[in-house]
């Protein structure tokens, strides 16, 4: 008798704990989202979109940053995604299932956490130093490109694994080949998996500031980036250098464009759920 | 002649024996039945006719099987190839995620056969034989998996003899089913029979009896008899069958 109603106490204060904590993350992200909205939704005409920097605030754009966000995007998707959906698909079909294997998947899974600063540091060494690239489009996608690798090789590989084996049977059965196999049928039911983790890890790098600056990409660039080779700043750089700008229509501006990246991702990850939704509906044999 | 020839056939998952020194001739046009308690060896026997057990990790296999009389593992033989002429049907239907007419046209495919008029025809023929035509004409362009799971795996029938095989072999295909589909499982086994030579494994004595020429009896790895069915379930010669067959044990 006594144990149940200290039961349902603890039951009761756990339900209020939860709920407590999940209005706590809810609320602050409100905040934070309004206030920035307060701040910055004035500010965005076509004007702030079209415009180069300027050292008179009212006058300055994002125009160099969204281009550099946008060719960033796709140079990081177009090596990205091949090298890492291959990868997964190597390792998970055709590689064998042996102490090496093992390590390699430790490590890759240790790969994603490892803090992006760090392929700031080897992009860099690589990119712009060994290779030439200089603090360029191509430089900074490539490094990009490596800090998202694992993501995208990680979520490939859980895709494919939670392809049910009787369907590769059923396709070896009827004397299809392993590539038959995986072409038409694995990729095919492992896609949304695949997809939702592109867009996931393509989301984070479109956020990512620290790799950028640490291989020598500018805050300041007075032009839109017309090849790979050119330099380039992205959204988050622009943002962090005019929120340490003095002048108090900066803030204003810094705002406007955390509005337009936050936007962005909340489309990139909208677009992973929806697909990640309907792939496990899909998914039922 | 006997269309499939094992002699001594022994195998393993790393180190555990699953199937010891198996023996045994397979007349063409004819259904054979493996029975046995679970664990007993002979789903692992049924998926040695066109080498199921290659992807299988730790597997290992000795012995020679020979399919008029080409041994299939020698180093020559296409797997591939091999797959088209001994079709599988499994235990649980297990249509591809697309249409019903993707799914019978995918053995003809992937041999780059991508005719529409030659696909239609084989299509037809195949669910036709399938004894599912009537039920699905209409609905070709439908998923595979909207259909019932009886009519999937007279699909999954379908779709094996849509490349021709000249056997094939049923992996428990009515364990999943109920008492009506099995029986309209059964009975095409028994039409296909005409043109195919058909294994089937299966945990229903009854249907064992009801269908099949011989019956082989599998226990513990080892294929304890193998007769003619009527012969095997009337006047089993060893005590274990009779044991198993009069529900005694298994």
């Amino acid at each position: 008798m006594n144990s149940i109603r200290k039961n349902r106490i603890t039951d009761t204060l756990f339900n209020y704990l939860g709920i407590a904590s999940t209005m706590f993350g809810l609320i602050m992200l409100a905040i934070f989202i309004t206030n920035i909205l307060i701040d910055g939704i004035a500010r965005i005409d076509w004007q702030f979109l079209t415009s180069l920097p300027s050292r008179k605030p009212e006058r300055a754009g994002i125009l160099t940053a969204w281009t550099g966000t946008a060719w960033i995007l796709g140079l990081t998707a177009v090596f990205a995604i091949p090298l890492g959906v291959a990868a997964g698909i190597y390792l998970e079909e055709y590689g064998k299932k042996n102490k090496l294997g093992t390590i390699i998947e430790i490590n890759i899974t240790n790969l994603a956490g490892v803090p992006s600063i760090i392929y700031g540091l080897l992009g860099l060494e690589i990119f712009v130093r060994i290779l030439h690239f200089g603090a360029s489009l191509m430089a900074g996608a490539f490094t990009l490109a490596l800090l998202i690798l694992p993501i995208i090789i990680v979520a490939t590989r859980e895709a494919i694994r939670a392809v049910p084996s009787s369907l590769r049977e059923a396709s070896f059965g009827m004397g299809a080949t392993k590539w038959q196999t995986i072409w038409h049928q694995v990729l095919p039911a492992a896609s949304g998996g695949i997809l939702t983790g592109i867009i996931l890890s393509l989301s984070r790098a479109v956020g990512e500031t620290a790799p950028l600056i640490v291989i020598g990409a500018l805050a300041y660039v007075p032009f839109v980036a017309k090849t790979p080779l050119d330099e380039f700043t992205v959204l988050p750089m622009q943002i962090f250098n005019w929120t340490s700008r003095p002048q108090h229509g900066f803030i204003i501006n810094a705002a406007a464009a955390i509005i337009i990246l936050l936007v962005l991702t909340f489309i990139m990850n909208g677009i992973a759920i929806y697909l990640r939704n309907r792939w496990q509906k899909r998914v039922k044999w | 002649m006997p269309t499939i020839q094992t002699i001594d056939i022994n195998a393993w998952y790393g180190t555990k024996q699953a199937l010891k020194n198996i023996s045994l001739e397979i007349e063409e046009h004819s259904i054979t039945a493996f029975i046995g308690p679970s664990g007993c060896g002979k789903s692992t026997f049924i998926r040695i006719f066109n080498r199921m057990n290659d992807y299988i990790e730790g597997f290992k296999m000795e012995g020679q099987v020979l399919i008029d009389r080409q041994d299939i593992n020698a180093k020559e033989v296409r797997v591939e190839e091999l797959r088209q002429r001994v079709g599988i049907v499994f235990q649980k239907p297990n249509p591809f995620p697309k249409s019903i007419f993707e799914n019978v046209a995918y053995g003809l495919r992937i041999q780059g056969i991508n005719d529409k008029k030659v696909l239609s025809e084989v299509v037809e023929k195949s669910l036709m034989r399938a004894a599912l035509w009537d039920e699905v004409k209409d609905d070709l362009n439908h998923p595979a998996l909207s259909l019932s799971g009886g009519q999937q795996q007279r699909l999954c029938i379908a779709r094996t003899l849509a490349v021709e095989p000249k056997i094939i072999l049923m992996d428990e295909p009515a364990s999943a089913l109920d008492p009506i589909s099995t029986s309209k499982i059964e009975d095409l086994a028994t039409e296909l029979k005409e043109n195919y030579t058909i294994i089937i494994v299966t945990h229903n004595m009854q249907q064992a009896a009801r269908i099949s020429d011989k019956t082989a009896f599998f226990y513990m790895g080892e294929m304890i008899e193998y007769d003619k069915t009527t012969d095997l379930f009337t006047n089993p010669r060893h005590e274990r069958t009779e044991n198993y067959i009069t529900g005694r044990f298994g």
